[in-house]
């Protein structure tokens, strides 16, 4: 396997040209989708109203756990405008994201698991017939005993499980493994600490609703979906209707927001296209904001127990780390998920030896998936606080105990991730001097907390197996210009914008000038799609591929007429090429290289490159009201290279935005089975009054296999921003909120328990018991970290 | 035209309330009548001013004698919601808002998988079930402060000597109802107290008067230890349920903050229409 990727095409890797001669690279250039969205004229999925179009509406679960008895629709077929009502038994095919957790259907037919889970399906000729065809569907239910937390999903089942798969009771899947030996070692540790810590659930409230609108020509399905990942949503269609992918077409219409809500293949897009086929019409359903709280796959609520071994002066010695996730009533990531809680620790901190062990359990709520961070803002909040605590501890100052731990760049961790640049020092110093932390004055009711994070530059491993390419683009250029075709989603991150300027770099041209066709089953090559903040580096280095290949043939076709490239324009320039090529069409794809470590679970966590951040959080505490006003944050982001600074900005700003939205408010609650607050009014998210001002600071450290050097963005800078804001809370009332969101209540709780001489602090009691199996136990890697290790 | 509808028809003006409530199929009506032929003006008067029920929000909060004279009621309209929710919604409709409770605020399908309740479709109540009425909580942050400055018709009457302040405690800086808030109109001559109104938002189905710490304020010097005191008494007969926002113990602890906060404002606020 190639361990760069591509060979720079006549030596010129602009990288080793330097950044000064990148003539569009690095620029804080607009975006080239922005006046269509800003100015309302982007076709969104829910914008697209082909002729004779039918509504769909879906008939959702009232109960959070319930046997279905039978289902009616005599009544609602009876209706008026009704054209066609699907069951599960039109389609029984189970679906899911991950091969090992096919455990979905489109529509339920024998059992429910969560309100919300859809049941039957209306296509009529208006959205209000649809809904009342829906009401007049009768369901009889034989109601079970729902599972709402981790405790009782770990206990036995008052009636039955919720998955008839995974481990005993309601647990759906463990890990357990140990990287080298951790208790020996703790035992000779100068200082051990144990400490447990919560995080709750929460959504990813994009303001664009999930919308599907599929038609059926001809004996061809063609489906327009506001998803983040075209390439999956055509094989679950595939698997489902029973119809080779060639019969098939996905299409990503513009996006208004993902944030790994729209990763899953959903039941609406396989409801609208099965009755397209039934109907022969055009079918549209858009999910209503109730609706989008339902189809989730949002923040896992994690429980978590770490305990820590150190030498006096702060250095780790060993770690061990145990996570229990709330993953909701199907599996979606959530296998990949349970690894995440565990793998990215030691990223960013030297661990000598570490074990973790963790467990998903299945509930009766909506399935929770990958969120902005996937798996990893949990164990991070946990994992900086309880350093912060240690640090406290031991009488040091928490910023240099991290400090002394932090990894090195070119190193291998102790579960065989390859770490290759890291601007950990770099960012860390930026914030701490643009905040002045370390000269802040103690006053009561005002603090500043300081944390780090690290994120992954896309996943090394697919999420199915295979050994192709994760990304592929390609090229033409001929006498109207130069257009890149690739299968990447731009989900508002983008990268569309870095496609474009990737291309316009290598051919000399401005990103506008590059027409994109992009997210098309029929005519883009693949393209993983837009999770694990992987289109920059993969789809990137794959547009870098094919341009320069175009630009060769460019070059050569110049020069063999007598002229230098600089001399003559883009346009002369292809017609020479063209001329003396034929059609003029090049391909670039990107695998990453194989990294992963030797042992079973090894795939999740590996990545070509990590991105840093580091962050400061300063805010007002009232003692009072628990109230917290936060008034500013310091962020410096290692992205490798800034393709566009702007972008990288905006994407470190809206991570902070919901960084902040996490540790503060947002909250996923039921009450008795049922959502509390399925409502853009009840779960709160911060407005603009609630964001404080964001010093943004972008650290490049040049990534070595990163296109141009550059990393990921969007996922990691709001990594650290929870913790900060507990250690920020703590420095201003001397009170530990072990407990995300930090709510005005727990703030006023914790206080009260200081002044009773209690332990000051919020947050779960304890970590339940878990029938962990034996961990598997993995010899670290050698120190050289050039050293490959052979895959799972 | 309304009375030969009857009930299934209904009054919309700025629509902010009704509208989404329709949606959730909340009310069942045929028919809405628009109010936009109503006047919508702000007459002003040397001592008084009336405020026609069709003027926005956004209109009454910006509106200088308003502010002027009745800056409790221009800041009571200007917390509501958010600016494009008070360029639509107007003051008529913000008096007859209706009372919210988050096990009824919801889709028409989420109240039936919960269970309808008394408000509508069912018949008990979900937050007190062995309550024999319905505990949904008055939200409106303008019909408090209207209550504490007696109004009349939407008629403001003040004298050289009355202030009024209006404090809202909600959970983000914008969008959010109140969870609770304090309405506060009162006489001063010098320092001391000769009448005061104070209502409370949010804390009860309907404005609630806190009479005990109004008749304690009267002809009291307004400074700290008074404040404190009467903020004692007219936080006592709050009681907030668990139906809206955060716990209802901590808003119980909060009715004392935002009285506190609304008496301090007024007694900073001077003598004098410009406080
Ligand atoms: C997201 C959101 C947040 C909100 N936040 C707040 C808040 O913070 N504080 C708050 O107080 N309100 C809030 N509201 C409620 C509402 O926006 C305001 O109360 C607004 O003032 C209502 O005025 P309107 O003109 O839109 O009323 P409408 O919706 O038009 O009417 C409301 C009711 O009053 C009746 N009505 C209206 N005008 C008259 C009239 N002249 N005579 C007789 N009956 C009349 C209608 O029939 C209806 O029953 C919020 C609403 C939403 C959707
Ligand atoms: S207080 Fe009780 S009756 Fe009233 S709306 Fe809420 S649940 Fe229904």
């Amino acid at each position: 396997m190639r361990d760069r990727p591509h060979p720079p095409l006549r030596g010129d890797l602009p990288g080793e040209r330097g950044g000064e001669n990148l003539k569009v690279v690095g620029r804080p250039l607009p975006r080239v989708d922005a006046a269509a969205k800003v100015t309302g004229r982007a076709m969104y999925a829910d914008d697209l109203l082909p002729a004779r179009t039918l509504h769909c509406r879906i008939l959702r679960s009232p109960h959070p756990h319930a046997r279905i008895l039978s289902i009616d629709t005599s009544a609602a077929r009876r209706i008026p405008g009704v054209v066609a009502v699907i069951t599960g038994s039109d389609l029984p095919i189970k679906f899911g994201i991950l091969p090992v957790t096919q455990d979905e259907r489109a529509l339920e037919h024998e059992k429910v698991r969560y309100v919300g889970d859809p049941i039957a399906a209306v296509a009529a000729t208006d959205e209000e017939i649809a809904a009342a065809a829906c009401d007049a569907i009768a369901v009889e239910y034989e109601v079970l005993e729902p599972v709402m937390s981790i405790n009782a999903a770990l206990g036995v089942p008052k009636d039955e499980r919720i998955q008839d798969y995974g481990g005993p009771n309601n647990v759906h899947k463990f890990v357990a493994l140990e990287f080298g030996e951790v208790e020996g070692v703790f035992e000779r540790a100068d200082h051990v600490r144990e400490d447990v810590f919560f995080f709750q659930g929460n959504t990813h409230l994009p303001m664009e609703q999930h919308s599907a609108v599929a038609t059926y020509i001809d004996g061809k399905v063609t489906l327009w979906s506001s998803t983040q990942v075209v390439h999956y949503v055509h094989r679950a269609l595939a698997k489902v209707l029973e119809l080779p992918m060639h019969r098939i077409r996905v299409i990503g219409a513009a996006h208004g927001g993902g944030f790994g809500g729209k990763t899953d293949p959903f039941a609406h897009e396989i409801i609208v296209a099965k009755l397209a086929m039934m109907t022969g019409r055009p079918v549209k359903c858009t999910l209503t904001r109730e609706e989008v709280f339902y189809a989730h796959r949002g923040r896992h609520p994690v429980l978590m127990w770490v305990r820590t071994g150190v030498t006096r002066d702060g250095q780790i010695t060993a770690m061990h780390f145990r996570t229990a996730l709330d993953g909701g009533a199907y599996g979606s990531y959530g296998v990949a998920s349970t690894f995440y809680t565990g793998a990215l620790q030691t990223v960013t901190y030297d661990i000598p030896a570490y074990r973790f062990e963790g467990c998903r359990v299945f509930t009766n709520k909506p399935p929770c998936g990958p969120k902005r961070g996937h798996g990893t803002p949990q164990p991070r909040f946990a994992l900086e606080l309880h350093l912060e605590k240690i640090a406290h501890d031991l009488g040091i100052d928490p910023v240099e105990l991290k400090r002394r731990n932090f990894v090195k760049p070119d190193t291998r961790t102790v579960n065989w991730l390859r770490v290759t640049s890291c601007g950990l020092e770099e960012c860390t110093e930026k914030v701490m001097v643009a905040s002045r932390f370390r000269e802040r004055k103690k006053q009561a009711g005002h603090g500043m907390g300081f944390a780090i994070s690290s994120y992954l530059s896309g996943a090394g491993t697919a999420i199915y197996w295979n050994d192709m390419p994760h990304s592929e683009v390609q090229i033409k250029v001929d006498r109207g210009g130069v257009t890149a075709y690739c299968g990447a989603m731009d989900i508002g991150q983008g990268s569309d914008s870095v496609l474009a300027t990737i291309v316009a770099e290598e051919l000399g041209l401005q990103p506008a000038d590059v027409r994109l066709v992009t997210a098309d089953t029929d005519t883009t090559p693949i393209d993983l799609g837009s999770y694990s903040s992987r289109v920059t580096f993969m789809a990137g280095n794959a547009a870098l591929e094919a341009a320069r290949k175009m630009r060769a043939l460019l070059v050569e076709a110049v020069e063999a007429g007598g002229h230098r490239f600089e001399d003559v324009t883009f346009e002369e320039a292809s017609i020479l090429a063209e001329a003396r090529f034929g059609t003029l069409a090049t391909a670039g794809s990107y695998t990453p290289p194989k990294i992963a470590g030797p042992y079973k679970g090894s795939g999740v966590g590996p990545s070509p490159a990590y991105s840093y951040s580091a962050c400061v959080v300063d805010l007002d505490a009232d003692a009072r009201t628990g109230l917290i006003t936060v008034n500013k944050v310091w962020i410096a982001h290692d992205v490798g290279r800034a393709i566009n600074p702007l972008l990288v900005e905006g994407q470190v700003e809206g991570s902070v935005y919901m960084g902040l939205g996490e540790a503060l408010m947002e909250e996923q609650a039921f009450r008795k089975g049922l959502h509390k607050w399925p409502s853009m009014l009840e779960y709160k998210s911060p407005t603009f009054l609630d964001m404080p001002e964001v010093e943004t600071f972008i650290v490049e450290t040049i990534d070595p296999e990163g296109p141009y050097g550059a990393k990921e963005a969007g996922q990691g800078p709001l990594l650290p921003v929870p913790p900060a804001v507990c250690a920020a809370l703590h420095d201003a009332l001397g009170v530990w909120i072990d407990e995300i969101p930090v709510t005005p209540e727990k703030v006023v709780e914790a206080l009260r328990r200081k002044e009773k001489g209690e332990p000051a602090r919020y947050g779960p009691s304890a970590f339940p018991s878990i029938p962990y199996p034996p961990t598997i136990k993995v010899e670290p890697p050698p120190k050289d970290p050039s050293a490959t290790a052979a895959s799972i | 035209m309304a009375a030969e509808l009857g009930s299934r028809a209904m009054f919309v003006a700025g629509g902010t309330d009704l509208f989404p409530k329709l949606k959730r199929r909340q009310f069942e009506i045929d028919t809405v009548i628009g109010l936009d032929f109503l006047p919508r003006e702000i007459h002003n008067g040397s001592n008084e001013c009336t405020v026609d029920a069709g003027v926005t929000l956004a209109d009454a909060s910006r509106d200088a004698h308003v502010n002027a004279r009745f800056k409790g009621y221009a800041d009571a309209a200007g917390l509501v919601s958010s600016p494009p929710l008070r360029n639509a919604g107007t003051i008529g409709g913000n008096l007859c808002v209706d009372t919210r409770c988050n096990y009824y605020d919801m889709t028409y399908e989420w109240r039936k998988a919960a269970g309808f309740c008394m408000k509508k479709d069912g018949d008990i109540c979900l937050v007190a079930p062995s309550s024999p009425r319905c505990w949904a909580v008055s939200s409106s942050d303008t019909a408090p402060m209207a209550i504490a400055l007696d109004v009349m018709s939407l008629r403001l009457r003040a004298t050289p000597e009355m202030r009024s302040a209006y404090v809202k405690l909600r959970r983000r800086g914008s969008i959010d109802f109140p969870i609770a808030g304090a309405a506060v109109a009162a006489q001063l001559d010098g320092d001391i107290v000769t009448s005061c109104r104070i209502v409370l938002s949010a804390v009860a189905s309907y404005p609630l008067q806190a009479t005990a710490a109004e008749a304690f304020l009267k002809g009291k010097r307004l400074d700290g230890e008074a404040i404190d005191q009467a903020a004692e008494l007219a936080a006592r007969p709050a009681k907030p349920l668990d139906n809206a926002d955060l716990t209802h113990f901590w808003r119980k602890r909060m009715v004392r903050v935002v009285v506190e906060q609304a008496l301090h404002r007024i007694s900073d606020q001077g003598a004098g229409f410009d406080g």
